[in-house]
Protein backbone atom coordinates (compact mmCIF):
# COMPACT_ATOMS: atom_id res chain seq x y z
CA UNK A 1 0.00 0.00 0.00
CA UNK A 2 1.53 3.05 -0.96
CA UNK A 3 1.69 6.03 1.87
CA UNK A 4 -1.39 8.14 0.91
CA UNK A 5 -3.87 4.99 0.79
CA UNK A 6 -1.99 4.35 4.12
CA UNK A 7 -2.43 7.45 5.93
CA UNK A 8 -6.24 7.35 4.62
CA UNK A 9 -6.82 3.84 6.16
CA UNK A 10 -5.07 5.21 9.66
CA UNK A 11 -7.63 8.02 9.39
CA UNK A 12 -10.54 6.10 8.99
CA UNK A 13 -10.16 4.77 12.48
CA UNK A 14 -9.67 7.32 14.03
CA UNK A 15 -13.37 7.28 15.46
CA UNK A 16 -12.41 3.97 16.57
CA UNK A 17 -9.69 4.63 18.20
CA UNK A 18 -11.70 7.42 20.53
CA UNK A 19 -13.68 5.13 21.04
CA UNK A 20 -11.84 2.22 22.59
CA UNK A 21 -10.35 5.04 24.44
CA UNK A 22 -13.65 6.07 25.75
CA UNK A 23 -15.03 2.32 26.44
CA UNK A 24 -11.94 1.63 28.60
CA UNK A 25 -12.37 4.99 30.82
CA UNK A 26 -16.11 4.61 31.12
CA UNK A 27 -15.76 1.13 31.82
CA UNK A 28 -13.11 1.50 34.51
CA UNK A 29 -15.63 2.92 37.15
CA UNK A 30 -18.18 2.01 36.02
CA UNK A 31 -20.63 0.31 38.57
CA UNK A 32 -18.18 1.93 41.53
CA UNK A 33 -19.08 4.14 44.49
CA UNK A 34 -16.19 6.45 44.09
CA UNK A 35 -15.89 6.08 40.28
CA UNK A 36 -12.93 8.61 38.70
CA UNK A 37 -12.02 10.13 42.36
CA UNK A 38 -9.94 6.71 42.50
CA UNK A 39 -7.53 7.95 40.18
CA UNK A 40 -6.80 10.84 42.03
CA UNK A 41 -7.11 8.96 45.86
CA UNK A 42 -5.08 6.19 44.44
CA UNK A 43 -1.60 7.43 43.99
CA UNK A 44 -2.50 10.02 47.22
CA UNK A 45 -2.38 7.44 49.77
CA UNK A 46 0.19 5.87 47.75
CA UNK A 47 2.31 8.47 47.92
CA UNK A 48 1.31 9.27 51.46
CA UNK A 49 2.42 5.17 52.62
CA UNK A 50 6.01 5.84 51.31
CA UNK A 51 6.35 8.82 52.18
CA UNK A 52 5.90 7.82 56.01
CA UNK A 53 8.01 4.46 54.99
CA UNK A 54 10.89 6.33 53.17
CA UNK A 55 10.58 9.73 54.97
CA UNK A 56 13.19 7.61 57.84
CA UNK A 57 15.68 6.88 55.49
CA UNK A 58 15.90 9.66 53.14
CA UNK A 59 14.03 12.76 54.24
CA UNK A 60 17.08 14.50 55.10
CA UNK A 61 19.06 13.61 52.02
CA UNK A 62 15.86 15.03 49.84
CA UNK A 63 13.92 18.38 49.26
CA UNK A 64 10.53 18.57 48.76
CA UNK A 65 10.55 14.14 49.82
CA UNK A 66 6.95 13.74 49.02
CA UNK A 67 7.00 15.55 45.89
CA UNK A 68 10.08 13.99 44.81
CA UNK A 69 8.61 10.79 45.63
CA UNK A 70 4.83 10.90 44.09
CA UNK A 71 7.08 12.49 40.78
CA UNK A 72 8.30 9.49 40.54
CA UNK A 73 5.70 7.01 41.19
CA UNK A 74 3.20 8.41 39.08
CA UNK A 75 5.62 7.93 35.69
CA UNK A 76 6.13 4.84 36.89
CA UNK A 77 2.93 3.48 37.70
CA UNK A 78 1.58 5.18 33.98
CA UNK A 79 4.71 2.71 32.56
CA UNK A 80 3.85 -0.16 34.36
CA UNK A 81 -0.55 0.18 34.16
CA UNK A 82 -0.03 0.82 30.01
CA UNK A 83 2.56 -1.92 29.43
CA UNK A 84 0.86 -4.21 31.36
CA UNK A 85 -2.43 -3.42 30.03
CA UNK A 86 -1.12 -3.50 26.39
CA UNK A 87 -0.22 -7.16 26.83
CA UNK A 88 -4.04 -8.42 26.93
CA UNK A 89 -4.44 -5.83 24.42
CA UNK A 90 -4.49 -7.60 21.25
CA UNK A 91 -5.19 -11.30 23.01
CA UNK A 92 -8.68 -9.47 24.49
CA UNK A 93 -9.72 -8.59 21.25
CA UNK A 94 -9.11 -11.65 19.66
CA UNK A 95 -12.93 -12.54 18.82
CA UNK A 96 -13.02 -9.37 16.74
CA UNK A 97 -9.83 -9.87 14.89
CA UNK A 98 -11.01 -13.15 13.73
CA UNK A 99 -14.22 -11.15 12.55
CA UNK A 100 -13.58 -8.08 10.62
CA UNK A 101 -10.17 -6.47 9.16
CA UNK A 102 -9.16 -4.04 11.50
CA UNK A 103 -5.79 -2.26 12.21
CA UNK A 104 -3.99 -4.51 15.15
CA UNK A 105 -2.15 -1.71 16.24
CA UNK A 106 -5.55 0.26 17.65
CA UNK A 107 -6.25 -1.60 20.65
CA UNK A 108 -3.08 -1.15 21.84
CA UNK A 109 -2.83 2.40 21.17
CA UNK A 110 -6.01 2.92 22.75
CA UNK A 111 -4.88 1.14 25.97
CA UNK A 112 -2.03 2.84 26.28
CA UNK A 113 -3.81 6.11 25.54
CA UNK A 114 -6.60 5.41 28.23
CA UNK A 115 -3.88 4.45 31.00
CA UNK A 116 -2.83 7.93 30.01
CA UNK A 117 -5.68 9.84 30.49
CA UNK A 118 -5.44 8.25 34.16
CA UNK A 119 -2.12 9.56 34.53
CA UNK A 120 -3.68 12.84 33.78
CA UNK A 121 -5.96 12.65 36.97
CA UNK A 122 -2.87 11.49 38.70
CA UNK A 123 -0.87 14.46 37.65
CA UNK A 124 -3.91 16.73 39.26
CA UNK A 125 -3.27 15.07 42.70
CA UNK A 126 0.27 15.99 42.39
CA UNK A 127 -0.51 19.64 41.99
CA UNK A 128 -1.95 19.24 44.97
CA UNK A 129 0.89 17.43 46.91
CA UNK A 130 2.90 20.34 45.38
CA UNK A 131 0.58 22.96 47.15
CA UNK A 132 0.09 21.50 50.36
CA UNK A 133 4.18 20.55 50.65
CA UNK A 134 5.01 24.35 49.40
CA UNK A 135 7.00 23.49 46.69
CA UNK A 136 7.47 26.85 45.08
CA UNK A 137 5.75 27.04 41.64
CA UNK A 138 7.34 27.81 38.10
CA UNK A 139 6.50 28.97 34.92
CA UNK A 140 9.01 25.71 33.94
CA UNK A 141 5.99 23.24 35.10
CA UNK A 142 4.70 23.71 31.98
CA UNK A 143 7.47 22.03 30.21
CA UNK A 144 6.79 18.95 31.92
CA UNK A 145 4.38 18.32 28.82
CA UNK A 146 8.05 17.11 27.17
CA UNK A 147 8.78 14.62 29.45
CA UNK A 148 5.27 13.24 29.22
CA UNK A 149 5.04 12.70 25.39
CA UNK A 150 8.24 11.37 25.67
CA UNK A 151 7.30 8.71 27.95
CA UNK A 152 3.84 8.61 26.16
CA UNK A 153 5.54 7.63 23.04
CA UNK A 154 8.00 5.21 24.91
CA UNK A 155 5.23 3.51 26.46
CA UNK A 156 3.43 2.81 23.04
CA UNK A 157 6.53 1.18 21.65
CA UNK A 158 7.18 -0.67 24.79
CA UNK A 159 3.43 -1.59 24.33
CA UNK A 160 3.53 -2.55 21.03
CA UNK A 161 6.41 -4.93 21.64
CA UNK A 162 4.88 -6.95 24.69
CA UNK A 163 1.25 -7.11 23.17
CA UNK A 164 2.58 -8.75 19.75
CA UNK A 165 5.43 -10.89 22.05
CA UNK A 166 2.37 -12.12 24.55
CA UNK A 167 0.15 -13.36 21.28
CA UNK A 168 2.90 -16.45 21.14
CA UNK A 169 4.11 -16.75 24.61
CA UNK A 170 1.25 -16.00 27.54
CA UNK A 171 3.69 -15.94 30.02
CA UNK A 172 5.59 -13.04 29.26
CA UNK A 173 2.94 -11.60 31.17
CA UNK A 174 4.46 -13.09 34.50
CA UNK A 175 7.71 -12.60 33.59
CA UNK A 176 7.05 -8.78 32.77
CA UNK A 177 5.69 -8.44 36.78
CA UNK A 178 9.03 -9.25 37.82
CA UNK A 179 10.51 -6.91 35.41
CA UNK A 180 8.59 -3.74 36.40
CA UNK A 181 9.53 -4.62 40.05
CA UNK A 182 13.50 -4.91 39.65
CA UNK A 183 13.02 -2.14 37.28
CA UNK A 184 11.19 0.03 40.11
CA UNK A 185 14.16 -1.00 42.76
CA UNK A 186 16.70 0.14 40.03
CA UNK A 187 14.65 3.94 39.23
CA UNK A 188 15.56 6.08 42.23
CA UNK A 189 12.14 6.64 43.09
CA UNK A 190 11.88 6.60 47.22
CA UNK A 191 16.02 7.10 47.34
CA UNK A 192 18.38 9.65 45.61
CA UNK A 193 21.15 8.32 43.36
CA UNK A 194 23.48 9.38 45.00
CA UNK A 195 22.86 7.11 47.60
CA UNK A 196 24.27 4.37 45.16
CA UNK A 197 27.44 2.74 44.17
CA UNK A 198 28.62 5.46 41.27
CA UNK A 199 29.63 2.74 39.08
CA UNK A 200 25.91 1.38 39.62
CA UNK A 201 24.50 5.22 39.70
CA UNK A 202 26.32 5.73 36.30
CA UNK A 203 25.06 2.92 34.05
CA UNK A 204 21.52 3.75 36.24
CA UNK A 205 21.89 7.44 34.57
CA UNK A 206 22.37 5.89 31.14
CA UNK A 207 20.55 3.15 30.52
CA UNK A 208 17.47 3.46 32.68
CA UNK A 209 14.78 5.86 30.60
CA UNK A 210 12.73 6.01 33.39
CA UNK A 211 15.33 7.11 35.26
CA UNK A 212 15.79 9.38 32.36
CA UNK A 213 11.44 10.91 32.24
CA UNK A 214 11.69 10.88 35.59
CA UNK A 215 14.46 13.06 36.28
CA UNK A 216 13.47 15.47 33.53
CA UNK A 217 10.17 15.72 35.12
CA UNK A 218 11.07 16.37 38.65
CA UNK A 219 13.82 18.70 37.93
CA UNK A 220 10.68 21.21 36.13
CA UNK A 221 8.32 20.14 38.51
CA UNK A 222 9.78 19.83 41.78
CA UNK A 223 13.19 21.95 41.14
CA UNK A 224 12.28 24.58 39.06
CA UNK A 225 14.90 23.74 36.83
CA UNK A 226 15.78 22.18 32.81
CA UNK A 227 17.88 19.72 32.80
CA UNK A 228 20.87 18.89 31.27
CA UNK A 229 20.52 19.06 27.55
CA UNK A 230 22.44 15.58 26.74
CA UNK A 231 19.61 13.89 29.65
CA UNK A 232 16.85 15.67 27.35
CA UNK A 233 18.42 13.91 24.34
CA UNK A 234 18.88 10.73 25.56
CA UNK A 235 14.70 10.74 27.05
CA UNK A 236 13.80 11.36 23.24
CA UNK A 237 16.21 8.69 21.50
CA UNK A 238 14.64 6.38 23.69
CA UNK A 239 11.48 7.12 23.01
CA UNK A 240 11.91 7.37 19.19
CA UNK A 241 13.76 3.84 19.78
CA UNK A 242 11.60 2.53 21.56
CA UNK A 243 8.55 3.44 18.75
CA UNK A 244 10.26 1.65 16.20
CA UNK A 245 11.58 -1.82 17.85
CA UNK A 246 8.00 -1.89 19.26
CA UNK A 247 6.21 -1.39 16.03
CA UNK A 248 8.90 -2.89 13.49
CA UNK A 249 8.33 -6.33 15.46
CA UNK A 250 4.76 -5.31 15.62
CA UNK A 251 4.15 -5.13 11.90
CA UNK A 252 6.43 -8.17 11.36
CA UNK A 253 4.32 -10.53 13.31
CA UNK A 254 1.10 -9.58 13.03
CA UNK A 255 0.03 -11.16 10.09
CA UNK A 256 0.77 -14.62 12.40
CA UNK A 257 -2.01 -13.49 15.36
CA UNK A 258 -5.04 -14.92 13.62
CA UNK A 259 -2.89 -18.31 13.76
CA UNK A 260 -2.74 -18.17 17.65
CA UNK A 261 -5.49 -16.25 18.79
CA UNK B 1 -19.68 -10.54 -18.67
CA UNK B 2 -17.60 -7.54 -18.49
CA UNK B 3 -13.90 -8.50 -17.65
CA UNK B 4 -13.34 -4.48 -16.25
CA UNK B 5 -16.21 -5.01 -13.93
CA UNK B 6 -14.53 -7.75 -11.55
CA UNK B 7 -14.74 -6.73 -8.07
CA UNK B 8 -13.04 -10.10 -6.45
CA UNK B 9 -10.44 -12.26 -7.64
CA UNK B 10 -8.50 -14.79 -6.28
CA UNK B 11 -5.34 -15.98 -7.89
CA UNK B 12 -3.56 -19.11 -6.58
CA UNK B 13 -4.17 -18.64 -3.44
CA UNK B 14 -3.23 -20.64 -0.68
CA UNK B 15 -3.54 -20.46 2.91
CA UNK B 16 -1.32 -22.13 5.42
CA UNK B 17 -1.80 -22.73 9.01
CA UNK B 18 0.67 -24.39 11.35
CA UNK B 19 -0.67 -26.33 14.38
CA UNK B 20 2.04 -27.04 16.42
CA UNK B 21 1.04 -30.76 17.40
CA UNK B 22 0.58 -29.54 20.69
CA UNK B 23 -0.25 -26.20 20.75
CA UNK B 24 2.57 -24.62 22.51
CA UNK B 25 1.66 -21.05 24.79
CA UNK B 26 4.92 -20.32 27.09
CA UNK B 27 8.14 -19.34 26.43
CA UNK B 28 9.68 -22.53 28.53
CA UNK B 29 7.56 -25.54 26.99
CA UNK B 30 9.01 -23.69 23.50
CA UNK B 31 12.29 -23.13 24.47
CA UNK B 32 12.34 -27.02 25.90
CA UNK B 33 10.94 -28.57 22.72
CA UNK B 34 13.46 -26.97 20.58
CA UNK B 35 16.00 -27.68 22.28
CA UNK B 36 15.12 -31.43 22.19
CA UNK B 37 14.19 -31.58 18.45
CA UNK B 38 10.27 -32.01 19.46
CA UNK B 39 9.28 -29.05 17.85
CA UNK B 40 7.07 -30.50 14.97
CA UNK B 41 4.79 -28.17 13.06
CA UNK B 42 1.95 -30.12 11.05
CA UNK B 43 0.96 -27.70 8.24
CA UNK B 44 -2.82 -27.76 7.43
CA UNK B 45 -3.75 -26.16 3.83
CA UNK B 46 -7.02 -24.60 4.59
CA UNK B 47 -6.96 -23.07 1.04
CA UNK B 48 -5.31 -24.37 -2.01
CA UNK B 49 -4.46 -22.95 -5.57
CA UNK B 50 -7.88 -21.33 -5.43
CA UNK B 51 -8.90 -18.88 -8.39
CA UNK B 52 -11.75 -17.83 -9.47
CA UNK B 53 -13.31 -14.10 -10.35
CA UNK B 54 -16.32 -12.17 -9.51
CA UNK B 55 -17.59 -9.43 -10.82
CA UNK B 56 -19.90 -6.49 -9.43
CA UNK B 57 -23.30 -6.93 -8.86
CA UNK B 58 -23.41 -11.16 -9.01
CA UNK B 59 -24.61 -13.16 -6.55
CA UNK B 60 -22.71 -15.75 -5.46
CA UNK B 61 -23.36 -18.56 -2.55
CA UNK B 62 -20.39 -20.37 -1.37
CA UNK B 63 -21.76 -24.10 -0.09
CA UNK B 64 -19.34 -27.39 1.13
CA UNK B 65 -18.91 -29.53 3.78
CA UNK B 66 -17.97 -28.28 7.41
CA UNK B 67 -14.15 -27.83 7.76
CA UNK B 68 -14.05 -27.53 3.67
CA UNK B 69 -12.60 -24.29 4.18
CA UNK B 70 -15.63 -21.68 3.39
CA UNK B 71 -14.91 -19.53 6.46
CA UNK B 72 -11.39 -18.75 5.29
CA UNK B 73 -12.48 -18.21 1.75
CA UNK B 74 -14.75 -15.68 3.56
CA UNK B 75 -11.80 -14.23 5.73
CA UNK B 76 -9.39 -13.68 3.15
CA UNK B 77 -11.35 -11.86 1.15
CA UNK B 78 -12.15 -9.49 3.86
CA UNK B 79 -8.67 -9.14 4.19
CA UNK B 80 -8.68 -10.95 8.21
CA UNK B 81 -6.32 -13.94 6.84
CA UNK B 82 -3.62 -13.30 4.54
CA UNK B 83 -3.38 -15.81 1.88
CA UNK B 84 0.46 -17.77 2.37
CA UNK B 85 0.95 -18.00 -1.84
CA UNK B 86 -1.28 -16.25 -4.28
CA UNK B 87 -2.97 -12.74 -4.26
CA UNK B 88 -6.38 -11.72 -3.42
CA UNK B 89 -8.04 -8.50 -4.55
CA UNK B 90 -11.32 -7.23 -3.75
CA UNK B 91 -12.42 -3.85 -4.09
CA UNK B 92 -14.94 -1.48 -2.54
CA UNK B 93 -16.76 -1.30 1.00
CA UNK B 94 -16.82 -5.03 2.46
CA UNK B 95 -19.47 -5.66 4.49
CA UNK B 96 -18.72 -8.93 6.75
CA UNK B 97 -20.94 -10.73 8.32
CA UNK B 98 -19.52 -13.24 10.05
CA UNK B 99 -21.03 -13.46 13.27
CA UNK B 100 -23.21 -10.62 13.89
CA UNK B 101 -22.27 -9.61 17.55
CA UNK B 102 -18.74 -8.82 16.60
CA UNK B 103 -17.62 -5.53 18.03
CA UNK B 104 -20.02 -5.29 20.69
CA UNK B 105 -18.80 -4.97 24.14
CA UNK B 106 -21.73 -6.61 25.96
CA UNK B 107 -20.98 -4.13 28.99
CA UNK B 108 -22.12 -1.31 27.15
CA UNK B 109 -25.45 -0.10 26.21
CA UNK B 110 -26.51 -0.18 22.66
CA UNK B 111 -26.68 2.84 21.64
CA UNK B 112 -22.47 3.00 22.78
CA UNK B 113 -22.17 -0.49 20.59
CA UNK B 114 -23.95 1.53 17.44
CA UNK B 115 -21.25 3.93 17.28
CA UNK B 116 -18.80 1.18 18.39
CA UNK B 117 -19.65 -1.43 15.99
CA UNK B 118 -19.93 1.15 13.27
CA UNK B 119 -16.66 2.81 13.87
CA UNK B 120 -15.07 -0.86 13.95
CA UNK B 121 -16.06 -1.25 10.63
CA UNK B 122 -14.87 1.99 9.58
CA UNK B 123 -17.50 4.67 9.98
CA UNK B 124 -17.39 8.00 11.13
CA UNK B 125 -19.43 8.95 14.14
CA UNK B 126 -20.66 11.60 12.07
CA UNK B 127 -21.98 9.05 9.63
CA UNK B 128 -23.28 7.18 12.52
CA UNK B 129 -25.55 9.88 14.00
CA UNK B 130 -27.13 10.35 11.24
CA UNK B 131 -27.84 7.01 10.67
CA UNK B 132 -28.55 6.42 13.83
CA UNK B 133 -32.41 5.96 13.74
CA UNK B 134 -32.64 4.22 10.70
CA UNK B 135 -30.83 1.50 12.60
CA UNK B 136 -33.01 1.17 15.33
CA UNK B 137 -36.03 1.59 13.30
CA UNK B 138 -34.43 -1.74 11.70
CA UNK B 139 -33.51 -3.48 14.51
CA UNK B 140 -36.70 -2.62 16.26
CA UNK B 141 -35.25 -1.85 19.21
CA UNK B 142 -36.80 1.84 20.60
CA UNK B 143 -37.34 1.29 24.05
CA UNK B 144 -33.75 -1.18 24.94
CA UNK B 145 -31.02 1.86 23.96
CA UNK B 146 -30.10 2.21 27.18
CA UNK B 147 -29.77 -1.60 28.16
CA UNK B 148 -26.58 -3.13 28.20
CA UNK B 149 -25.94 -5.71 25.63
CA UNK B 150 -25.27 -8.57 27.78
CA UNK B 151 -29.27 -8.50 29.05
CA UNK B 152 -30.15 -9.11 25.21
CA UNK B 153 -31.52 -12.03 23.24
CA UNK B 154 -29.47 -13.56 20.66
CA UNK B 155 -32.26 -12.60 18.25
CA UNK B 156 -31.67 -8.98 19.45
CA UNK B 157 -28.32 -8.95 18.90
CA UNK B 158 -28.79 -10.43 15.84
CA UNK B 159 -30.67 -7.91 14.61
CA UNK B 160 -28.52 -5.10 16.09
CA UNK B 161 -25.67 -6.61 14.19
CA UNK B 162 -27.41 -6.57 10.94
CA UNK B 163 -28.75 -3.63 11.12
CA UNK B 164 -25.43 -1.77 12.05
CA UNK B 165 -23.39 -4.02 9.30
CA UNK B 166 -26.29 -3.37 6.41
CA UNK B 167 -26.55 0.60 6.98
CA UNK B 168 -23.67 1.79 4.41
CA UNK B 169 -24.81 0.37 0.93
CA UNK B 170 -21.51 -2.11 0.82
CA UNK B 171 -20.14 -3.01 -2.52
CA UNK B 172 -19.64 -6.28 -1.65
CA UNK B 173 -21.57 -7.97 1.56
CA UNK B 174 -20.28 -11.33 3.12
CA UNK B 175 -23.01 -13.22 5.06
CA UNK B 176 -21.08 -16.22 6.46
CA UNK B 177 -24.16 -18.39 8.13
CA UNK B 178 -25.78 -16.26 9.65
CA UNK B 179 -29.18 -16.29 8.42
CA UNK B 180 -29.73 -19.00 10.56
CA UNK B 181 -29.90 -17.60 13.77
CA UNK B 182 -33.09 -15.37 14.46
CA UNK B 183 -36.80 -15.72 14.06
CA UNK B 184 -38.64 -16.30 10.92
CA UNK B 185 -39.71 -12.26 10.92
CA UNK B 186 -35.88 -11.24 11.18
CA UNK B 187 -34.93 -13.88 7.96
CA UNK B 188 -37.28 -12.32 6.52
CA UNK B 189 -36.56 -9.02 6.97
CA UNK B 190 -32.54 -10.00 6.24
CA UNK B 191 -33.77 -11.54 3.03
CA UNK B 192 -35.40 -8.55 1.83
CA UNK B 193 -32.58 -5.96 2.92
CA UNK B 194 -30.23 -8.65 0.96
CA UNK B 195 -32.48 -7.98 -2.48
CA UNK B 196 -32.42 -3.87 -1.70
CA UNK B 197 -28.62 -4.16 -1.26
CA UNK B 198 -28.12 -6.88 -4.69
CA UNK B 199 -30.88 -4.47 -6.48
CA UNK B 200 -28.55 -1.31 -6.02
CA UNK B 201 -26.04 -3.16 -7.27
CA UNK B 202 -24.15 -5.06 -4.45
CA UNK B 203 -21.95 -7.87 -4.61
CA UNK B 204 -22.95 -10.63 -2.65
CA UNK B 205 -21.32 -13.54 -1.50
CA UNK B 206 -23.28 -16.31 1.21
CA UNK B 207 -22.57 -19.24 2.57
CA UNK B 208 -24.75 -21.40 3.80
CA UNK B 209 -25.91 -24.88 4.32
CA UNK B 210 -29.19 -24.04 3.34
CA UNK B 211 -28.97 -24.90 -0.24
CA UNK B 212 -32.65 -23.29 -0.42
CA UNK B 213 -31.76 -19.96 0.53
CA UNK B 214 -28.52 -20.27 -2.18
CA UNK B 215 -30.61 -21.07 -4.59
CA UNK B 216 -33.45 -18.09 -3.93
CA UNK B 217 -30.80 -15.85 -3.52
CA UNK B 218 -28.02 -16.33 -5.72
CA UNK B 219 -27.80 -16.83 -9.32
CA UNK B 220 -24.02 -18.45 -9.25
CA UNK B 221 -22.31 -20.56 -6.72
CA UNK B 222 -18.99 -22.38 -5.84
CA UNK B 223 -18.63 -25.61 -4.35
CA UNK B 224 -15.06 -25.99 -1.33
CA UNK B 225 -13.80 -29.12 -0.92
CA UNK B 226 -10.79 -29.44 0.72
CA UNK B 227 -9.99 -26.51 0.19
CA UNK B 228 -10.21 -26.64 -3.23
CA UNK B 229 -12.98 -25.12 -5.76
CA UNK B 230 -14.76 -28.34 -6.95
CA UNK B 231 -17.55 -26.68 -8.82
CA UNK B 232 -18.44 -23.18 -9.98
CA UNK B 233 -21.02 -22.19 -11.76
CA UNK B 234 -24.73 -21.35 -11.60
CA UNK B 235 -26.30 -22.06 -8.25
CA UNK B 236 -28.88 -24.79 -9.45
CA UNK B 237 -26.43 -26.95 -10.89
CA UNK B 238 -23.85 -26.70 -8.51
CA UNK B 239 -26.28 -26.97 -5.74
CA UNK B 240 -27.87 -29.81 -7.29
CA UNK B 241 -24.47 -31.72 -8.10
CA UNK B 242 -23.67 -30.72 -4.06
CA UNK B 243 -26.64 -32.41 -3.19
CA UNK B 244 -26.30 -35.72 -5.57
CA UNK B 245 -22.86 -36.34 -4.29
CA UNK B 246 -24.50 -36.08 -0.13
CA UNK B 247 -26.36 -39.15 -1.08
CA UNK B 248 -23.95 -41.58 -2.51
Amino acid sequence: MNIRKRIRRVLKYKDLYVLLVQRDIKLKYRRSFLGYIWSVLNPLMTMLIMTIVFSYFFKRDIEYFPAYLMAGNVLFAFMRESTTLSMSSVINNAMLLKKVSVPKYIFTLATVTSSFVNLLFALGAFLLVLLIVQVPLSLYMFLIIIPIVELFIFCIGLGLFLSQITVFFRDVKNIWSVVTLAWMYMTPIFYPIESLDPRLARIIMHFNPMYIYITIFRDLAVYSRMSDINILLQGASYSFIMLVIGSWFFRKNQGKFILYI
Amino acid sequence: MNESNVIIELNDVTIRYNIASEKIYDLKEYAIKMLTGKLHFKEFFALNDVSFQIHQGESWGIIGKNGAGKSTLLKTICGIIDPYRGSVKAEGYIAPMIELSAGMDSNLTAAENIFLNGAILGNSRKFMKTHFDEIVDFAEIHKFLETPIKNYSSGMRARLGFAVATIVKPDILIVDEVLAVGDFEFRKKCENRIQELLEGGTTLLLVSHAVNDIKKLCDNAIWIEDGKVRMIGDSKTVCDSYMESGKS
